[in-house]
């Protein structure tokens, strides 16, 4: 009776996960393994990838760069959240949140603005006599664009694992004989790793499949793999060979996940936040 | 007797203006087993983190072996603590946990594989090691945090409530083991509970603390026979407390008579408490007793029944194995040993009458639940 209805309630979403994601799912497969003329079966996609694979490599390294400035930059920030008084940390952990609030492609277009040769930063610099320099269209712009706009996911799930850590687990370091470098790197990273996985995921999931801050903040020489599959399908070159491009972009996004999940041990219960 | 090691002056911890530690003034000897005993919130747990080092008093002095340790950090002291609730490391096994203090000290290996070998032997977990954290029972975790501590040779081990997460029987059981450990390898324990049972088996030295100062030290049967005041009277066993006058030395007057007492030394007059313990009274025939009183309740407890005897309107609680039923007018005899005199203080009239019998009891277990402070 009850297993009836909790399959009951959940049909909608089956039906919705059917229509939108496993049946175009498997129209990007079938896309993947045709040719584009006859329409008939073939591996030549697959074959074609390897002049990809460059881009795809630069994408990873990229993402990881990317994941590391975020890990870096995150941590203290969690630790410090995770250690103020419980209304405080409500209110840093609204802050986090609050960039979230707004859509991501203005955020990456203030970036924009801000960088230009002729925008706000080049300006000042101009006026305090250092004069204006490169920003946009640098690999340093697309890997700052991906680590504002990221971060959060970093911090969220290292604040939650953070949070939890038990306060009595430092003084027992302490107690026997940790002083605070050894305590933290005895105890409290240790006992963060499960966080770290799940930040490091999921900054980097979302950086290696992006195109949009790419090709804002990227110069022409920048074209990551998002890109690549963008300009494939949207300028009509070759649909099949950007649906083979997706699929082991996809394969590649589910490897990495997993092997985070093992390093994290109980990364699906500890680390927690996911928005 | 052995030689100081610890002494607490002039205590004073003040948090958020309120006055948790008032002048706490304490020696501990080497290889003693001392107990710091009181209800929730009477400061004894922080006396315990002062010592640790977690926590620094407002005013006051901790010394060790002589010298000044109030600036010391908790990884510099010669004290380990065992916590409560254990505060083992969830990420190592049970080697590693009990190891941790060794490896931070940079031991060679063989001697840390040696120490905690021993010690797995002491605590009865060998073939342990390669165990996690939470595949063990409370009590073994018990065993655990103990091994972590004693690893480490510390002269002194803090012990905050190490029992009070372990049901009953384990707990008895631990108590044994825990002074067997402690007199095999001679160090110092100090112990914190609010379970007097457990302070009194286990201690040589019993403090007694309530709101923030120390009540009475001393030897456990000193405590419990010659308490100093209707609280400590109270907080140690069950007693009945009276007021009374001191006639003279070894005269004590109350309820209207005047029995023979083994006290002395009070101002004539004086008006005193009377401790009388309720498992000290005997019931006679009516015709041959000091008073006469009638059973208001009775219940059975197992090894004695705890009958509740109305005399003139004060009721008393009577711990004896000669069974009484309700509404029963029984006599009792009171023996100059039967009596214990205590000055009066601000604890008078406070404990000790057992009208509302099962009203004291609720706060006993109140008591017990709350082991935080």
């Amino acid at each position: 009776m009850k297993k009836n209805n909790s399959l009951l309630l959940s049909t909608p979403y089956i039906i919705w996960m059917l229509l939108f994601t496993l049946i175009p799912l498997g129209v990007v497969a079938f896309y993947a393994f045709t040719d584009p003329a006859t329409g008939e079966f073939t591996l030549e996609n697959m074959n074609a990838l390897s002049a990809y694979l460059p881009v795809l490599w630069e994408s990873i390294y990229y993402a990881l760069i990317s994941a590391l400035i975020c890990l870096l930059l995150g941590y203290p920030v969690a630790y410090y959240i995770a250690h103020r008084t419980p209304a405080v940390q409500k209110f840093l952990h609204m802050l986090v949140m609050l960039p979230m609030c707004m859509s991501f492609l203005l955020r990456t277009l203030a970036w924009v603005g801000l960088l230009q040769d002729t925008g706000l930063i080049n300006r000042f610099l101009d006026w305090i006599g250092i004069g204006a320099l490169p920003l946009i269209r640098t690999p340093g712009a697309v890997i700052l664009g991906m680590v504002y706009n990221y971060l959060p996911y970093m911090i969220l799930p290292l604040y939650s694992t953070i949070v939890k850590i038990d306060g009595r687990l430092i003084e027992a370091a302490e107690d026997l004989g940790c002083n605070g470098v050894q305590t933290f790197g005895r105890v409290v990273l240790p006992l963060s790793t499960p966080g770290i996985f799940t930040g490091i995921t999921m900054v980097f999931v979302p950086a290696v499949s992006t195109f949009y801050i790419s090709q804002k903040l990227g110069g022409t020489d920048t074209v990551l793999i998002g890109d690549v599959i963008e300009r494939l399908f949207k300028q009509g070159q070759n649909q099949n060979l950007g649906a083979a491009l997706s699929l082991v972009l996809m394969a590649l996004v589910f490897v990495c996940t997993d092997i985070m999940n093992r390093f994290g041990g109980s990364s699906d219960e500890e680390g927690g936040v996911i928005v | 007797m052995s030689k100081e090691l610890i002494r607490l002056q002039d205590l004073v911890m003040e948090f958020d203006g309120e006055r948790i530690l008032d002048g706490i003034n304490l020696y501990i000897k080497d290889h003693e087993f001392l107990t710091l005993l009181g209800p929730s919130g009477c400061g004894k747990t922080t006396t315990l983190r002062i010592i640790g080092g977690f926590l620094s008093a407002t005013s006051g002095s901790v010394l060790f072996d002589g010298k000044s340790i109030g600036d010391v950090p908790p990884y510099k002291r010669q004290v380990n603590t065992v916590f409560q609730r254990y505060a083992l490391f969830p990420h190592l096994d049970v080697f590693d946990n009990i190891a941790f203090g060794l490896k931070v000290a940079k031991l060679p290996k063989a001697e840390i594989t040696e120490r905690v070998q021993e010690m797995l032997a002491i605590v009865g977990l060998r073939g342990y090691e390669n165990r996690r954290i939470d595949s063990l029972s409370g009590g073994q975790q018990q065993r655990v945090a103990i091994a972590r501590a004693l690893v480490n040779r510390p002269k002194v081990l803090l012990l905050d409530e190490p029992l009070a997460a372990l049901d009953l029987r384990l707990r008895k059981d631990m108590q044994n083991e825990l002074k067997r450990i402690q007199q095999t390898l001679g160090i110092t324990f100090v112990y914190v509970t609010h379970d007097q049972e457990e302070a009194l088996s286990m201690s040589d030295t019993v403090v007694v603390m309530d709101k923030g100062r120390i009540q009475q030290i001393g030897k456990p049967e000193d405590i419990y026979n010659e308490p100093k005041n209707a609280f400590v009277a109270d907080f140690i066993g069950e007693s009945n407390i009276l007021d009374g006058i001191m006639l003279a030395d070894y005269k004590v007057k109350f309820f209207g008579r005047t029995f023979k007492c083994l006290d002395a030394g009070f101002e004539a007059n004086e008006p005193v408490d009377v401790v009388i313990r309720p498992e000290d009274i005997d019931f006679v025939p009516v015709e041959e007793g000091h008073l006469t009183g009638t059973v208001t309740s009775v219940t059975f407890k197992g090894l004695n029944y705890d009958i509740i005897v109305d005399f003139k309107g004060f009721k008393w609680l009577i711990q004896t194995t000669d069974f009484q039923p309700v509404g029963a007018t029984v006599g009792i005899r009171l023996n100059p040993e039967d009596i214990h005199i205590m000055k009066k203080s601000e604890y008078s009239g406070m404990f000790g009458d057992y009208s509302s019998y099962s009203a004291e009891y609720d706060e006993l277990v109140e008591d017990a639940g709350d082991e935080e402070e």
